[in-house]
């Protein structure tokens, strides 16, 4: 039997049979490169303390595909990874992301979390295309697979002194004493190192009392506040979360702590649970970040898009970084037509888009991956809503400022 | 320093720590009694913050109003608990006891995240951002109340122990299990009140505690390592020792972050740790182990 079987194979059939097994393999590999889809993993905070975060910036991924296919751009499959805010596990979740077949990599929200996405696609040679993280040396340490159209930490600190001082003259009212309060993580500090170096370089009209790191795990702000006031400070520069900022403003307004204005690098202080924990102690504050400008196109149309499929949810940089990540992904893929890692790359190179979601000239990457210039505006609450008030060419409304009193609202 | 800053800090500290105190309380009852370390601490008090948070959503009950209803809630959810679970495995080795209540942990924040969502939540009471000033000395409301209100359900508790019948047939098999069996007392049923009672504390804590801070499923770890911390520098299975350990903790805290930095807060909760288990290792008000 066994014989007969041996037998029954001849050479003729065999090289055949070899011949037809290479054919089909061929036909999905080639089919792979030249593919209709692209899949693409998104990796962020989806549980731990940055969740909010996470998943507003999951929602400007989810009204990607619809937006951009009605634009004519390719399809895309989602492979989501969630980070749970920690470090180790961002790495370990880029790695099962590109074990499960995504061609490119989009996140991770957080600067840690996105230079350990970072390394892991370095070794994997799989395109990083970040959405937000400022961390500097992200685009420094000579990566060829990490793209991103985020600001730095300088650039966000540069754009805030420009953005500080157009405010100043216009309103006539210059704070000569700031309190620096930062969450003390790898963001924080690196915004918070920025800002530090660079406030003698811009001439800053005002002189920084009191630099207050804090734990990115706090219950109670209140010591933190209590050292803010010690400071007497005119203005309060803050680089904080979410729940942080909430805490943060109950104790400014519990311990009667009333300054010329809040001013932000960071998120949390424009986020819809901020606005809604704070109400109208939540108004005035002046948020110097990376934000949406829907004097563009694809911004309307992402708005349109998102009051669809989230209504009640506001639209910030969380979103609109997220949304123009994917948008840098679906663009490349339309020039490359193919997902081949090598295709991919040289394409993401030479992307240039002007019509996205967010302030700026558009999206074109150097030779390190990174956007030269992400500009940022001052982004203001009102009444619950979140103002674009500088620079000019994007603001919606005039700035408030000084802000109002605590016991005037 | 500003003796005002400091006085400030202190007073702050002070109030803040009751709270923390009384939701130790709560692991330290289960764990003096049943011997059990309830990993799922934390996420019983998250359960009993968002309890509060829906009495108010519902029925616009102030948290401070909802603290007996969160309070049998989770007495409730406790008995259950220790009853249909954690009885089944209080004879098996320590490791299994702490997997089983870790999981439970993990199973109830994934089930607020269902519910709830990630975002975090809070109630806006009249007086949420009132504070009253005395001189340069100057205490928020929420904080004020919510420090009186731990003061009144631990003294509730202590005395509950103290002086009824029930209390003190808890503390005889906290004392001598072997001893409370002979002399007739159900212990299984004892046990599940005892577990009971330790999550009325944290419902209790928890409606208190949503008073200070918003909520969101991913607090309870944070709380579970808090408490922790507490009950060992109080000494575990005290209860006195558990609201001193909350007072000290509360305090050093806030004092650290005013002295030094406030992200030198957890280091200075833990250096007191790690300076009590050299020192005492039973804790400050706990009982040698011979």
């Amino acid at each position: 039997m066994k014989s007969r079987m041996t037998s029954a194979v001849s050479r003729r059939t065999l090289l055949a049979g070899v011949g037809a097994s290479a054919l089909a393999a061929s036909v999905p590999l080639r089919h792979g490169l030249a593919a209709s889809k692209i899949k693409v993993g998104i990796l962020l905070p989806r549980s731990g303390p940055q969740a909010q975060i996470g998943i507003d910036c999951q929602r400007g991924a989810d009204v990607a595909p619809e937006v951009l296919g009605a634009m004519g751009y390719p399809e895309m499959e989602y492979i989501l990874g969630d980070t749970e805010t920690k470090v180790d596990v961002a790495r370990a979740q880029a790695e099962k992301l590109i074990d499960a077949g995504a061609h490119v990599i989009v996140g991770a929200f957080d600067s840690g979390q996105t230079m350990a996405a970072a390394q892991v696609c370095e070794q994997k040679n799989i395109p990083l295309v970040v959405n937000i993280a400022a961390v500097t040396k992200l685009t420094e340490l000579g990566y060829k697979w990490v793209f991103r159209n985020f600001p730095t930490g300088p650039m966000i600190v540069g754009d805030a002194f420009k953005n500080q001082k157009t405010l100043f003259a216009e309103s006539g009212a210059t704070p000569k004493s700031v309190a620096l309060l930062h969450v003390n993580d790898t963001f924080g500090t690196s915004l918070s190192g920025a800002l530090m170096a660079l406030t003698p370089k811009f001439k800053m009209p005002y002189k920084i009392v009191e630099k207050i790191p804090y734990d990115p795990y706090g219950r109670d702000f209140s010591a933190e506040v209590r050292k803010v006031k010690a400071a007497k400070p005119e203005a309060l520069w803050a680089v904080s979360r979410l729940n942080d900022a909430i805490a943060i403003t109950k104790e400014l307004v519990r311990q009667r702590v009333d300054l010329m204005g809040i001013l932000s690098t960071g998120p949390g202080w424009y986020e819809d649970p901020y606005l809604q924990a704070t109400g109208k102690y939540g108004d005035d504050v002046i948020s110097l970040v990376p934000w949406v400008d829907y004097k563009k196109e694809m911004a309307r149309r992402m708005r349109d898009a998102y009051r669809k499929k989230f209504p009640g949810r506001s639209i910030t940089s969380n979103q609109g970084y997220t949304f123009d990540a994917v948008l840098i992904v679906a663009d490349a893929f339309k020039r490359a037509g193919s997902t081949k890692n090598t295709d991919l790359q040289a394409a993401l190179r030479t992307t240039d888009i002007t019509n996205n979601t967010t302030i700026g000239e558009g999206i074109r990457f150097n030779e390190k991956g990174q956007v030269p210039h992400v500009p940022c505006g001052a982004v203001q609450n009102r009444d619950g809503k979140q103002l674009v008030v500088l620079p000019k060419f994007a603001a919606v409304a005039e700035p408030i400022w000084p802000m109002r009193p605590w016991r005037e609202r | 320093m500003d003796p005002w800053t400091l006085a400030n800090a202190v007073v702050s500290g002070l109030l803040i720590g009751l709270v923390y105190g009384l939701s130790a309380l709560g692991l330290s009852v289960i764990f003096g009694v049943i011997r059990i370390v309830n990993f799922a601490h934390g996420e019983i008090m998250v359960v009993g913050m968002f309890f509060a948070l829906l009495m108010f959503r519902w029925l616009g009950l102030d948290p401070l109003l909802s603290v007996p209803l969160a309070a049998a809630a989770m007495f409730g959810f406790g008995y259950v608990l220790q009853l249909i679970v954690v009885s089944r495995v209080s004879h098996l080795p320590e490791h299994m006891q702490f997997l089983l209540l870790a999981a439970i942990a993990i199973m109830i924040v994934s089930a607020l995240l269902l519910v709830f969502g990630p975002d975090a939540q809070g109630v806006h009471v009249g007086y949420a951002w009132d504070s009253v000033a005395f001189g340069e000395l100057i205490v928020d409301y929420p904080k004020m109340f919510a420090a009186v209100a731990a003061i009144v359900v631990a003294a509730l508790l202590l005395a509950f122990f103290k002086y009824t019948t029930t209390g003190k047939a808890i503390r005889a098999c906290a004392d001598n299990r072997m001893g409370a069996q002979v002399v007739g007392l159900n212990v299984g049923q004892l046990y599940a009140l005892t577990f009971g009672i330790g999550a009325a504390c944290l419902g209790a804590a928890g409606a208190i505690i949503l008073l200070l801070f918003e909520v969101h499923p991913y607090l309870a770890p944070g709380y579970t390592l808090l408490a922790f911390v507490i009950v060992i520098v109080g000494g575990l299975g005290s209860l006195f020792g558990a609201l001193v350990g909350g007072i000290l903790i509360g305090v050093s805290e806030a004092l650290a972050a005013v002295l030094f930095q406030p992200s030198m807060k957890s280091a200075f909760s833990f250096a007191l740790l790690i300076l009590v288990l050299l020192l005492r290792p039973q804790g400050l008000l706990g009982k040698a182990v011979r």
